[in-house]
């Protein structure tokens, strides 16, 4: 049996080409990075060979974005092999991916679809993550996705589904705020809830990202500083959580790294009074 | 509805927009369904506008995308990483511009640089151990980066003006066909268009890697001297290059 990964207490950024200068010739003040595991699990080249480069300066989170955890037809095996060989070179602080799926019968739509809350989906996902788990030879995490609809033949909520996925599988946690805020207003669900629902001992890494609002509906496009909702919710998550590793996700419309500097560093000012007040209390 | 039947709706929603899919995955019929359809064929259309950047300069917005629509709408994805999204894309060109063979072949390049890229690592052959070869028994190991096909346009030269931003020349057919080779030096992808006899002197290392058999194909093709002469050449140029990585 898995346990959740050991505890990292940082704050980092994903790497994202337009920075690899920043990160190979000048000293980024982060406690870690992560990357598109996918975007590294090629045969060789540049990619790997920065990579290598950016892990001798800090610690890297693979986050990967398609294992299909939920495919009703199984894992890719192929695919975990190839993760793991990633995994094995570069000895990352987190391997993770999301609770979504995107194959089905050899069909891959390459976006993190919504799964169906139901006992059915959660045997099924508590199985492939015991297979990937045995197969990269360590625990993942698993992240929250946003979604844009809800299946009417739910059994139990999100939150209680990650709850019971992390309790069975002895896998961690990748806790994205934004994704809850997004999901929780597309749904009318009540966000703070969602927070207190999830197992916090179990919770290892957290996500903060924007989104756009299209007619009624709030899309989760990573293209835009993080909102203020967004950073009230975080600094709610944060009262009620241990040591985790926060980090700013940024993937379009990307900005100079000082502006994700700066805003790591509220991230980083909202922790550390998050903290205070759990001490005083 | 099952897991794999709402999978399987899934699918049909996005691949062909089928109303019923929706109805079944979604009966409220809310915006949230529209928004898979349209992230699906957005993500797609731009994976292959970054796969393609000097083809999609070259065909212009419009014809791109509608390339681009044809290819989502009959090649759905399959593969485990989204940038194999692109790898057949030559194939739906060559059906709605059958008679545009740079456009072919333009598109075989921009893939074969971008196969190249992270093709598996190898090493320069190091200069002081030419000299113990005995080349009547060598072998020589091409580059596992190395690409190649043969070619009737200019197309590598209208991929290097693009890509330099330089003035393209007009598209023409070349005057005896050629062919076209991609690799990878160090990290470095290259791009260069060869005659007829190195393209397929190349070709024949793919069957027999022996620089002998070699030396026989050129003499038999060019005579005694000018065959060896230009065996001696190839041979240089493609260790220099790091097109040949080893020879055992
Ligand atoms: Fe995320």
């Amino acid at each position: 049996m898995f346990t959740p990964p050991p505890t990292f207490a940082g704050f980092g950024l994903g790497l994202r080409k337009e920075h690899y200068r920043d990160f190979l010739e000048t000293d980024v003040p982060v406690d870690f990075v992560e990357v598109i595991s996918e975007n590294f699990m090629v045969d060789g080249g540049q990619p790997r060979h920065i990579l290598r480069q950016v892990r001798e300066r800090h610690p890297v989170a693979l986050h990967g974005v398609s294992m299909s955890i939920g495919s009703a037809d199984g894992l890719d095996h192929a695919y975990l092999r190839r993760l793991r060989a990633l995994v094995d070179e570069i000895q990352p602080l987190f391997v993770s991916d999301h609770l979504s799926w995107s194959r089905v019968a050899g069909f891959n739509s390459h976006d993190l679809l919504p799964l169906p809350y139901t006992r059915e989906a959660l045997d099924l996902v508590c199985r492939h993550i015991d297979i990937a788990q045995e197969a990269l030879g360590r625990s993942m995490l698993f992240e929250n996705p946003s979604s844009y609809v809800a299946f009417a033949d739910a059994d139990m909520t999100e939150w209680e589904f990650l709850a019971a996925m992390s309790r069975r599988t002895g896998c961690g946690l990748l806790l994205d705020v934004n994704n809850v805020y997004v999901s929780s207003r597309n749904h009318g669900l009540d966000a703070q809830a969602f927070l207190r629902g999830l197992p916090a001992e179990r919770v290892r890494q957290i996500h903060l990202a924007g989104h756009t609002e299209v007619t009624d509906l709030l899309i989760d496009t990573h293209d835009q500083p993080v909102c203020d909702d967004v950073w009230s919710l975080y600094a709610q998550a944060m009262s009620l959580l241990g040591p985790v590793a926060s980090m700013i996700e940024r993937d379009d419309a990307i900005p100079p790294l000082a502006e994700l500097l700066d805003e790591l560093a509220i991230a980083r000012c909202i922790s550390e009074r998050a903290h205070d007040l759990r001490e005083a209390a | 509805m099952t897991l794999a039947e709402l999978q399987r709706d899934f699918r049909v929603w996005l691949t062909h927009a089928s109303p019923e899919a929706a109805r079944r995955l979604d009966p409220r019929a809310g915006m949230g369904m529209t928004v898979y359809q349209n992230n699906y064929r957005a993500q797609l259309v731009g994976v292959l506008e970054a796969s393609y950047p000097q083809l999609h300069a070259w065909l212009g917005s419009s014809l791109f995308l509608e390339a681009a629509i044809r290819h989502i709408d009959s090649r759905p994805p399959h593969g485990w990483t989204l940038d194999a999204y692109g790898a057949d894309f030559e194939a739906t060109l060559s059906h709605m511009l059958p008679d545009n063979p740079d456009v072919h072949e333009l598109a075989w390049i921009e893939w074969s640089l971008s196969e190249s890229f992270v093709a598996p690592d190898a090493t320069m052959l190091a200069s002081d151990r030419l000299a113990e070869i005995d080349w009547d028994i060598a072998r020589l190991q091409l580059a596992p980066s190395l690409r190649q096909r043969s070619v009737t346009t200019n197309a590598s030269d209208l991929w290097s003006a693009l890509q330099q931003q330089t003035e393209v020349p007009e598209s023409e057919m070349l005057a005896t066909p050629g062919g076209v080779v991609t690799w990878r030096q160090g990290y470095t992808c290259q791009l260069k268009p060869i005659d007829a006899i190195e393209h397929e002197a190349l070709l024949s290392l793919r069957d027999d890697p022996r620089f002998s058999a070699l030396c026989d194909a050129l003499v038999a093709r060019l005579g005694e001297e000018a065959g060896i002469a230009r065996a001696g050449e190839l041979l240089a140029s493609w260790i220099s290059a790091g097109i040949v990585t080893d020879v055992d």
